[in-house]
């Protein structure tokens, strides 16, 4: 797909000075105004978009709440307060910043969905998605370090249980925990690299995602139907049709977003956070973001040893588990088809997948006691299942839906099916787009 | 494999249903509870309430009065700066003849003494003890919380399904709620057997406890009205609910207002470029 030549051709003296010097403009222009994409992409494909704009939103906010916010325990909470009251349209930023991470991850979350659905992963984009996998575990480790920020009772008792999570490694456990903390628990010193670090990530972020959006130039996006781009009919310009519908997608997701901002600022978050962290007042249930609580509920199944396993360790490591599975996908996927739509059996287990990390999530909020123990233990073996056994066994094993020739078969074939539309309305190649 | 499947299904809601009945024994434990609050609070109607809502002035004046000549004796609320008591519809030279009558500590003068003046617009609310200890040592070990940000520190979990529809019914007056229930909700007797620690005040409403170390802060008549209202401890909990939301979220009007301007302009944003992105596939051959 990338293979084609550039069709640049700059109009203007200028353009043909700065082209010949540092052919910028033409990079620009190969890459997301003459880029052909799959005709048949739906909506699903346009989440890699959003995830842009908001990581732009994120830094954005972010830098203007740098400039106001006081990196000191005494200080930190009162002068996020002072944002919120005394700094012009504070409010605003803060809360578009705190909901911002959150839509932030509801994006990256169907954009893995998405690939997982498709095939993404499989050759020859492996590479693309574990680029994509670093980009999540960096959005991690920056929605953590961000959370502890305002000082709250929960940034304070959430950095201080998942810090402990490292004391459960043998021999380095304690060093790295000191490390992380600054110290032996947490405190100033914890506080300070934590904000240095917030502010580092996302621009490290920014980078995996240039080479993330380079990589995927090479080898072209996938579309729903799993097969390459054959001919120029299967492809059209991204420029202005990916560009219109990207920018539809993002409008409505901004909606939803500006929803949240404006009408439910504090619905993603936890009411003890507006409570000054206190080191002598544990909560009642300490529990992280929303974001975070499938692999917290996962951490909690764990509690029983294994041989010389302890739980903790266990714990600990079905959580760091449950993400690195992740980046071997492309080589637990056997099968030769890459879309789920011609996989039948594959398409449930998927959505069953989806459902249970949903439930995961829920149980995530629960405390570990009683009978939520043991939905943790069946939910999270389901989630390992998911990708050490079906993937692998169903792909040798299940017998896939005719495919279709070619992308523009598979959207005349469509068209067709859906003839209630008489004249096929428009020619459009995907007119329900 | 159709099999393997019907059965994996068959095992799924086997233990979907014991683990509903499970849980739903779990909940009516007896005399003993192991869970708080033991009633959640009841929704109440507050004019802040919804996309359009906004605080009524005179029920913060009113909710700033009971702060003032009750709660004040014994909660600070020190993020909160004179200046703004402007929003509750105070004119600049009342709120500074309302600051005058609190005394803050300034200093060190010329000669390098700290001494006490009247507060001006600019202070924020002084406290009534010196610091968090003594605050402590002068209610039974529990000190008072600060009142600056309680409306929103406060908010019983709701619970599945009730959380998914709180998005789309914006719910977002957990702490007002709660702290109108816990107000109103001390006349309530320990059921027999029950035991309640000595020098705390059983509350069925406390959302860490059966009990709590503040005794019921305000009674009938209490409080002397001026324009009117009931003076009931149901319109005192209201009223001073209320104020205590807006100590914690000034701006909610605006950020409201704001969000109304927004939200027409993105759907009729969203509109335009649908119809644009229509036109554009429509050509595409
Ligand atoms: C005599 C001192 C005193 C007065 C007056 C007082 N309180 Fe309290 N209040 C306390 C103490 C002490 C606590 C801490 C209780 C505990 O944690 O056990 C408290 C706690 C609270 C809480 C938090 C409960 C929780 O969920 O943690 C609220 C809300 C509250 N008071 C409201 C009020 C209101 C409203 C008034 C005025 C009408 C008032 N209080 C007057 C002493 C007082
Ligand atoms: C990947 C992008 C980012 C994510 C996911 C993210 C996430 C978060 C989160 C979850 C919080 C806590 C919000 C709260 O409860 O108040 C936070 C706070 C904060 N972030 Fe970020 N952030 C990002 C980028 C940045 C950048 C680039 C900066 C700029 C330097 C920044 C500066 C801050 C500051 C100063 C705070 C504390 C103020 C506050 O709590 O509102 N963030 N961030």
């Amino acid at each position: 797909m990338s293979g084609g030549h550039s069709t640049y051709s700059p109009k203007t003296g200028i353009g043909r000075w700065i082209d010949a010097r540092m052919p910028l403009p033409r990079l620009v222009h190969d890459s997301f105004v003459s880029y052909p994409v799959p005709r048949n992409l739906n909506y699903a494909y346009t989440f890699g978009g959003i995830l842009s704009i908001m990581l732009v939103a994120q830094i954005l906010t972010g830098v203007v709440l740098a400039m106001h916010y006081a990196n000191d325990t005494t200080l930190a909470f009162q002068s996020v307060e002072k944002i919120m009251r005394d700094v012009n349209s504070g409010w605003l930023l803060r809360y578009m910043h705190s909901n911002g991470a959150s839509f932030f991850f509801i994006a990256v979350y169907i954009h893995i969905m998405r690939g997982l659905y498709y095939g993404s992963y499989k050759a020859p984009r492996e590479l693309l998605w574990i680029l994509g996998c670093i980009i999540y575990l960096l959005m991690m480790a920056t929605g953590f370090m961000g959370y502890v920020l305002p000082w709250g009772q929960m940034s304070f008792w959430g950095a201080t249980v998942i810090t402990g999570f490292f004391t459960a490694i043998p021999l380095v456990g304690e060093w790295v925990q000191q490390l992380l903390l600054g110290g032996f628990a947490v405190d100033n010193p914890t506080l300070n690299r934590f904000f240095a670090l917030h502010y580092l990530l996302p621009f490290m972020i920014a980078g995996v995602v240039i080479l993330h959006v380079w990589a995927l130039h090479v080898v072209g996006q996938t579309n729903p139907t799993g097969i390459e781009v054959k001919s120029k009919t299967d492809t059209v310009a991204f420029t202005p049709y990916a560009t219109i519908k990207d920018g539809f997608a993002m409008v409505v997701f901004l909606a939803v977003f500006a929803y949240f901002i404006f009408y439910i600022p504090n619905y993603l978050g936890h009411p003890d956070n507006y409570i000054q962290a206190d080191s002598l007042k544990t909560p009642a249930h300490i529990v992280p973001e929303w974001y975070y609580l499938p692999f917290y509920a996962i951490l909690r199944a764990i509690t029983f040893n294994i041989g010389p396993i302890d739980s903790k360790l266990g714990g600990v490591l079905a959580m760091f588990g449950s993400i690195a599975v992740l980046f071997v996908v492309p080589w637990l996927d056997t099968s030769k088809v890459r879309s789920a739509v011609y996989r039948p059996w594959y398409k449930l287990f998927f959505w069953l997948f989806v459902i249970n990390a949903i439930f995961l999530g829920w149980l995530g909020s629960k405390p570990a006691e009683g009978l939520y123990i043991p939905l943790m233990q069946i939910s999270t073996l389901y989630y390992f299942a998911f990708f050490l056994i079906i993937m692998p066994v169903l792909g040798l094993i299940e017998t896939p839906r005719r495919l279709p020739n070619s992308i523009t078969e598979a959207v005349l074939e469509k068209n067709k099916g859906g003839s209630a539309h008489p004249a096929g309305a428009t020619a459009a190649p995907e007119t329900r787009g | 494999m159709k099999k393997i499947l019907n059965s994996l299904a068959a095992i799924g809601f086997l233990f979907a249903g014991t683990a509903g009945a499970a849980l739903a024994q779990e909940e009516n434990h007896a005399a003993e509870p192991t869970h708080f609050p033991i009633h959640a609070p009841k929704e109440m109607d507050w004019t802040f309430a919804g996309p359009f809502g906004n605080y009524d002035k005179a029920q913060l004046q009113r909710g700033l009065k009971i702060y003032k000549e009750v709660c004040s004796a014994c909660h600070s609320m020190n993020l909160v700066a004179f200046r703004t008591l402007e929003d509750l519809g105070y004119s600049e030279a009342q709120v500074k003849a309302f600051a005058a009558e609190y005394e803050v500590q300034d200093g060190p003068n010329a000669d390098g003494e700290m001494f006490t003046r009247k507060a001006l617009p600019g202070d924020h609310f002084p406290s009534p003890f010196p610091n968090a200890v003594a605050a402590a040592a002068a209610n039974n070990g529990a000190a008072p919380p600060d009142f600056s940000l309680i409306a929103k520190a406060r908010g019983v979990t709701r619970g599945f399904p009730t959380f998914v529809y709180d998005i789309f019914t914006q719910y977002a007056e957990g702490g007002p709620d709660y702290i109108h229930a816990l107000l109103t909700g001390y006349d309530e007797q320990p059921p027999a057997g029950m035991e309640v620690a000595e020098g705390t005040h059983y509350n069925p409403y406390f959302i860490a406890g059966k009990s709590l170390a503040m005794a019921k802060p305000i009674s009938d008549g209490q409080v002397t009205y001026e324009d009117g209202s009931p003076e009931t401890v149901d319109q005192y909990s209201r009223d001073i609910s209320a104020f205590l939301m807006w100590a914690a979220e000034p701006h909610l009007a605006t950020r409201k207002q704001t969000g109304f301007a927004v939200m027409i302009f993105l759907v009729l944003f969203a509109g335009l470029v649908y119809a644009t992105k229509r036109k554009v596939w429509a050509n595409a051959h």
